[in-house]
């Protein structure tokens, strides 16, 4: 039974200021209703004016993703009453959206190729957001902050096969977004989906309200097999809407009335038709992850499994060059793998790392003044000191004070004596052909001297050390 | 010579919904200067209600554009005028705040929907006033108040502030006794204006002028046809024939799109009102809704009980027309007919320079009178083209037929107000001297 996905997405854009107003988009730590003027709080006579920046990051999308502009773009209402909506109706756009037919390229399931479409790409300005006062209270409070934030909404055709597919569309898609600038990825709520699903000969269902691009996996995984199990058990999958609740991971049917509204769309009057065409021309696109991609293996000669993963957010790769002078394969090794494990270990922007101590600590590892082991430990140190908010003291400062330079001469012979002395049966082992018995020896060394030596020299040495009769 | 304006009028005519016992006053061009501002027009600190019961008590934070250019040029701002609720009416009866009565017959509306902003000039309470034309709420009740309006090209003076009833119709403009004052108030108040998208930075700098020798003046047939009171029709002939003595000539026009011009006015100003008027929901505005009832419960019972009759009529007519199903038949084929008439203005101006006719088809009716909504929108028939077109257009008076005022119409190119302030301002002079 075939899994059909179309979405549509609502990107916030990151202007400074709102899509029809000069309030600040920036409202994040401040109190309610601060952000506000008579344009976004919807008062009688206030008029829109349109942000050219927010048009502007609209075709930059359209022409990332290889979108058709036409001459002229047109802004419309969509009348609804909500209590979150401050003039009753929502300024979007209808039947002359900014751009259509578009193409975005992800991997299927399988690991090929493939294109999803893109209908189209409109502007349209947020609402309000209801906040609903703890305790049952019989009323809710409206904050008007986020009223007339810019979003960009972004329709795919129903080309995803599975949760997984439009999981990875998404991340292709804000990867794309974070490229050209126009989206804050960190930014909480600033991408929100709605996800039509079907399996193959059955209808349609609309799961609304889902506010992270992780969840849109999970609400569809619950809807496939939620849809499954109904056609098993013979029943039908009804045509409706449905609500994502994140907590639970679960999806609820939402009263079919919302299906039946009539949002009679007609042209803002207030707003004059947008000349498109000639700016979507004047625009120049930074390099894209594609081609940053194919850039990184051919100019620094590393794997396509480190290309991508550090171009996938253009901060990491922007980071990665910042630090690929020393040596680029060392580099992305230890970008790519090392530092950006720890990171999501300690849930950490790379924008937090200062890439000059990054320089240092890969200039110490190449002329193997420490071992990878100690790297680790002096990176850990590094990376706890960041998120402290304390200073982040130079990787040579920590080596020294912790002793961490690679064991070298007479303090490693000793090592090595002490050990094969002290292990008389795993020597035996050994002699008698146990592989295990090196790897015991080599662990007991690098125990002793915390990882200051290479475990591969070192089982070499050890073994050279037993082989020649050292004891 | 900033100061303090007194202002405590003996208001007989219920002209004003609020008046400001002390409005204070700057220099500049109108300095001192009583002006009097139709309600719908936001002032900051004084209430706004578009006399409606909705909006009774609602004190906007902010002032319309064109009440900080009134005063940035010194005037004084002593009071807003009644008008029918949300200026949907020809009469100012529709008004919450009770009708306003004609200055020159207490028997006899003063028309709509500015019809407080006509009857405050006319009883000499203000020398000007501003008021509003969405299809004739200037030059209606100037006509029926014997003074003079001009409805500006659309774009030429800002909305902001404007409580909007149909954004792609209504200007604001001037209304006072003479066309040199309506010139002067027109002067300040047209202004560019970035927070208003459709306007065009072209800015009103023009003292009248009488010379009108070699103005061709259109003579449309359909403003001298049926429904027109052929007294009125002989009246207005007679003040064209006024302008011809003074050099101009006149030339037979046609605007044979005016067939469909009231059908797709209504269509387009009801659209566009029961959007605009959504936000009127008891959230914000009047009195609060009751929250033991469901929300949409509460704003259906709210707005039926706080706007008027024929302001709920237009909502309904306006959510129909827009309605999936209607909205092509309706809507779409109101547009047709508006791209129509602009059309047919454009090739009558290839003719003539100005376009002249009566406002009103008739004189102002009695009180309660016009009871049918339809008989009511019929009488807009002259005055809704202009307003289509989006061209400018002017009333000045020329005459009396049983002794109530009579109004001259000119109309003339988009963004040629100048001309028919002038070809306006001959005439005057004309039967002034
Ligand atoms: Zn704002």
């Amino acid at each position: 039974m075939k899994t059909i996905v179309g979405l549509e997405i609502h990107v916030q854009l990151s202007t400074a200021t709102k899509l029809f107003c000069g309030c600040s988009t920036d409202y994040r730590d401040d109190e309610p209703n601060t952000h506000c003027c008579p344009v976004c709080l919807g008062l009688p006579g206030a008029l829109p004016r349109i942000n050219r920046k927010a048009v502007d990051y609209g075709l930059k999308v359209a022409k990332a993703l290889d979108m058709k502009v036409p001459e002229e773009s047109e802004f419309a209402r969509k009348n609804y009453f909500y209590p979150d909506l401050p003039k009753a109706y929502q300024i979007t756009q209808y039947d002359k959206p900014l751009a259509v037919e578009g193409t975005v390229e992800i991997e299927d399931d399988e690991g090929h190729e493939k294109i999803v479409r893109i209908t189209r790409v409109h502007l349209e300005e947020d609402p309000g957001r209801l906040v609903h006062v703890a305790g049952g209270s019989k009323y809710s409070l409206v904050d008007y902050n986020r009223s007339g934030i810019p979003l960009l909404e972004i329709v795919t055709e129903p080309d995803m096969r599975s949760p997984q597919e439009a999981r990875r569309f998404l991340n292709k898609l804000r990867t794309i977004l974070e490229y050209l600038g126009v989206f804050d990825g960190d930014r909480e709520g600033g991408l929100r989906v709605d996800a039509n699903i079907s399996l193959e000969g059955s209808e349609r269902v609309e799961v609304k309200n889902i506010s992270s691009y992780k969840g849109v996996e999970k609400a569809l995984t619950f809807e496939v097999t939620r849809q499954k199990n109904l056609l098993r058990r013979g029943q039908k999958v009804t045509r409706e809407t449905r609500h994502f609740m994140e907590g639970r991971g679960i999806t609820t049917s939402a009263r079919s009335k919302e299906e039946e509204h009539d949002y009679r769309y007609f042209p803002e009057p207030d707003l004059r038709p947008l000349r498109v065409a000639d700016r979507v021309a004047a625009i120049d696109l930074p390099e894209l992850p594609v081609a940053r991609k194919n850039r990184f293996m051919a100019q620094y000669g590393i794997s396509l499994n480190h290309a991508r993963t550090l171009t996938g957010d253009p901060k990491l790769a922007d980071f990665y060059e910042r630090v690929a002078s020393v040596d680029p394969v060392l580099a992305a090794t230890w970008v790519a793998d090392t530092l950006l494990g720890e990171l999501n270990y300690r849930d950490m922007n790379i924008a937090a790392v200062p890439a000059e101590r990054i320089v240092e600590l890969l200039a110490l590892l190449k002329s193997k003044t420490i071992t990878d082991t100690a790297g680790v430990q002096v990176l850990r140190e590094m990376l706890d000191a960041c998120a402290a908010g304390k200073p982040c003291e130079p990787p040579a400062v920590i080596v020294e004070r912790e002793g961490l330079a690679r064991a070298t001469g007479d303090e490693f012979t000793q090592v090595v004596q002490k050990v094969v002395a002290a292990n008389p049966q795993a020597v035996e082992d050994y002699r008698a052909g146990k592989k295990g018995a090196l790897n015991f020896l080599v662990g007991q060394v690098m125990k002793e001297t915390r990882g200051r030596a290479d475990p591969r020299e070192l089982g070499r040495i050890v073994s050279e050390y037993i082989d020649t009769g050292g004891v | 010579m900033a100061g303090i304006l007194e202002f405590s009028p003996e208001d007989r005519d219920n002209a004003f919904i609020t008046t400001c016992s002390t409005a204070p006053f700057t220099d500049g061009a109108l300095a001192g200067t009583a002006v009097a501002v139709k309600d719908n027009i936001s002032t900051a600190g004084i209430q706004t209600t578009c006399g409606s019961k909705i909006l009774e008590g609602y004190v906007p934070p902010y002032d319309a554009y064109v009440v900080e250019l009134l005063r940035q040029a010194g005037a004084a701002i002593v009071g807003k005028t009644n008008m029918d609720e949300f200026g949907m009416g020809t009469t100012t009866e529709t008004s919450a705040f009770g009708p306003t009565k004609n200055p020159v017959d207490p028997e006899r509306v003063p028309g709509g929907s500015s019809g407080g902003s006509a009857a405050a000039v006319a009883a000499g309470l203000v020398p000007m006033a501003l008021g509003t034309d969405t299809g004739g709420s200037i030059r209606c009740p100037a006509a029926f108040c014997g003074i003079v309006g001009l409805k500006p090209t659309y774009g030429r003076v800002s909305r902001y502030g404007l409580i909007a009833y149909a954004n792609s119709l209504e200007q604001i403009g001037p209304m006072a006794r003479t066309v040199e004052d309506v010139s002067r108030l027109m002067s300040v108040i047209a202004r560019y204006d970035p927070r208003d998208s459709t306007m065009l930075d072209r800015p009103y700098d023009h003292r009248p002028s009488a010379d009108i020798k070699g103005l061709r003046i259109g003579i449309p047939e359909e403003y001298f046809g049926e429904g027109v009171d052929p007294r009125v029709g002989e009246t207005v002939r007679d003040a064209i024939g006024a302008l011809e003595g003074l050099g101009a000539e006149t030339v037979p026009v046609s605007i044979p799109g005016m067939r469909h011009a009231l059908a797709a006015y209504y269509v387009i100003c009801t659209s566009e009102a029961s959007s605009n008027l959504a936000r009127f929901d008891g959230v914000r505005y009047g009195p609060a809704v009751d929250i033991r009832k469901s929300w949409h419960e509460a704003y259906q019972d709210l707005r039926q009980e706080m706007f008027g009759t024929e302001v709920r009529r237009r909502i309904m007519l306006g959510t129909f027309a827009l309605s999936a199903g209607y909205a092509g038949r309706y809507y779409a084929k109101a547009q047709v007919a508006r791209r129509n008439i602009r059309e047919d203005f454009k090739r009558a101006f290839c003719d003539a320079d100005v376009i002249a006719g009566p406002t009103m088809p008739t004189v102002a009716f009695r009180l309660g009178e016009k009871t049918d909504p339809l008989s009511m929108y019929l009488s807009d028939i002259l005055t809704v083209p202009a307003n289509l077109a989006g061209i400018p257009s002017i009333s000045v008076p020329c005459g009396k037929v049983d002794g109530l005022p009579v109004g001259l119409q000119i109309m003339g190119r988009q963004f040629e107000d100048e001309r028919v302030v002038d070809a306006a301002f001959a005439y005057e002079q004309e039967v002034r001297a």
